[in-house]
């Protein structure tokens, strides 16, 4: 690509020593608009917000927080909708495959573009912790805290499952167009509502899921038709609608394949540890229990890979409820853990 | 933390050579952790599944990670510490052999506190038909967290049978060393062990 823009949000004031910001990435269908709102938009509050502002575990009144939006977003980034300079088209299908990688070079040159020389901390949760994870193997002597939460190493068979019925909803869509969809003024709508169900699945546990819906009827008793029975297919059409009407498809293809393609592990024969020995950064990892999307066990993988390079880090399970979608949500134990964290984070 | 530190982990922080690398199992705040990288340079880790503590660790500044040492040490490589500390927590657990096996894996020497069983204010409790209740034992049988209590005997046998060697031993009472039969007069034990 010969130029590219980069949408991204700032909050509080980077210090005269330029040793206070903090670089927060995000995951699959969020954006740059990580906390507050905006004067004509009081509704749009941002993704993080119980997380990030004036005296929040991240706290703006101390540190600089950079939210910034990867390369290949629909939400100000340029696209896959953004205008082609070479054929003065939408990229459309042309537009390249990006990975994390690219992501993590693409916000280094924003860094650079803002004067910071070496973050206080970066950090994300899920595919937004494999870019904090990234920053610390691509650039190690720009990150001084890495904030893992909610993350995997590399996916799993079945989270590359999970995607590529996702992507195969899209593009069998009749109105993908192979990827060239908006000269023709139509959407894959129905694709992108079966993605996002199936996203949605796998964003929350079992329990959460039977706790928040049950099998509790929408009309009242069954039908003996296939319209809505249950609030779960309700919940999960409605979704599927809203993510519809704002969500680029193609943008869509390539994040899942960008989540698919991560795996800092692979030019080192599968060793994880190999791969990590180039961090420096000072970790804390979190994951949550409930989430079976990235479990567990694939966060210890990270931590076991810093324990065998002795490195800084500490590692937190927390038994919340949420499944994969808790590190978004709040949680006394969680976020006080990141106000004491952020708290030792010398400036 | 000198004043008001626990009898046993004054023994367990003399016991730590200065730079040495540190396991401390059930690391509660990190206290420890925190005084031996302070007076010791000894830097290290905890292991703690109570979530408050975790996080206290985390305001602490200690490396703390969050899991059950009764699931093992799994997460941590053979030999990757000089140290590995159990203090007071080994009669808490599920598996005692287990753990103790697990620390001189990952460890190069393993020191272990409990409170002993045999201190002869507890023999004259159960005598009297009572489990017994005490400074080192603070807890009602119906609300202990201790599953499998021993004596310095009881430790000594185990060590035997499954080829740990003891290296050093304390036994205290009152924060001072008994040395006339102390599995009768000692009511915390202290061991530093290695594999035989």
């Amino acid at each position: 690509m010969p130029s590219y823009e980069i949408a991204y949000e700032t909050y509080g004031t980077l210090n005269a020593a330029r040793s206070n910001a903090v670089l927060v990435c995000h995951a699959l269908n969020a954006s740059h608009h990580v906390a507050g709102f905006y004067a004509d938009d009081k509704s749009n509050v941002g993704w993080w917000d119980n997380l990030v502002g004036p005296g929040k575990p991240l706290d703006t009144n101390r540190f600089f927080v950079i939210g910034s939006n990867y390369l290949g977003s629909c939400f100000g980034s340029t696209g896959p909708a953004s205008t082609n300079p070479a054929t003065g088209k939408p990229w459309g299908a042309e537009f390249p495959v990006v990975t994390v990688e690219d992501w993590v070079e693409a916000q280094a040159r924003l860094a650079d573009r803002l004067g910071i020389e070496r973050f206080a901390a970066v950090m994300g949760g899920s595919l937004g912790a494999m870019q904090a994870l990234q920053w610390t193997l691509s650039h190690p002597e720009r990150v001084r805290h890495a904030l893992v939460i909610a993350a995997a190493p590399k996916l799993s068979a079945q989270n590359i499952a999970f995607n590529e019925v996702a992507r195969q909803a899209i593009m069998t869509d009749p109105d993908f167009h192979g990827g060239h969809y908006y000269e023709k003024g139509v959407v894959p709508a129905r694709g992108l509502r079966v993605a996002r169900m199936i996203g949605h699945i796998t964003y929350l546990s079992n329990d959460a899921m039977m706790e928040k819906f049950g099998r509790v009827l929408r009309r009242g008793a069954l039908g003996f038709d296939f319209d809505v029975d249950f609030e779960i297919e309700s919940y999960l059409r409605y979704q599927g609608e809203k993510f519809s009407t704002y969500f680029d498809a193609n943008t869509y293809l390539r994040i899942t394949k960008a989540l698919d393609y991560f795996d800092p592990a692979a030019d080192f024969g599968g060793n994880l540890a190999k791969a990590l020995a180039r961090a420096s950064a000072a970790f804390l990892v979190v994951s949550f229990k409930s989430d079976w999307r990235f479990a567990p066990e694939r966060s210890r993988e990270i931590v076991r890979a810093l324990l065998d390079n002795r490195r800084i880090v500490s590692y937190l399970e927390i038994d919340a409820p949420g499944g994969h979608d808790a590190f978004l949500l709040e949680d006394a134990r969680y976020h006080a853990a990141l106000r004491a964290y952020f708290a030792n984070i010398d400036l | 933390m000198n004043n008001g530190m626990r009898p046993d982990l004054e023994a367990i922080v003399k016991w730590v050579p200065p730079g040495a690398r540190v396991l401390d199992l059930g690391c509660g705040d990190g206290a420890l952790l925190r005084h031996l990288w302070q007076e010791r340079q000894a830097p290290g880790y905890g292991v703690e599944i109570e979530d408050q503590r975790v996080v206290a660790c985390v305001a602490n500044d200690v490396n703390v990670i969050q899991a059950d040492l009764d699931s093992g040490l799994s997460l941590f490589g053979d030999r990757s510490f000089d140290c590995v500390i159990l203090s007071l927590t080994l009669q808490a657990m599920r598996h005692q052999e287990a753990i103790l096996r697990e620390m001189l894996r990952v460890g190069r020497e393993a020191i272990v506190s409990f409170p002993n069983f045999g201190h002869w204010s507890a023999r004259l409790q159960v005598l009297l038909g009572r489990m017994p209740v005490s400074a080192t034992l603070p807890y009602e049988w119906y609300e202990t967290p201790n599953l499998h209590h021993c004596t310095v005997t009881d430790f000594e046998d185990l060590c035997r049978k499954i080829g740990i060697r003891i290296g050093e031993r304390l036994v205290l009472h009152g924060g001072r060393p008994v040395t006339v039969m102390p599995n009768l007069f000692g009511s915390v034990a202290v061991y530093r062990c290695t594999a035989q």
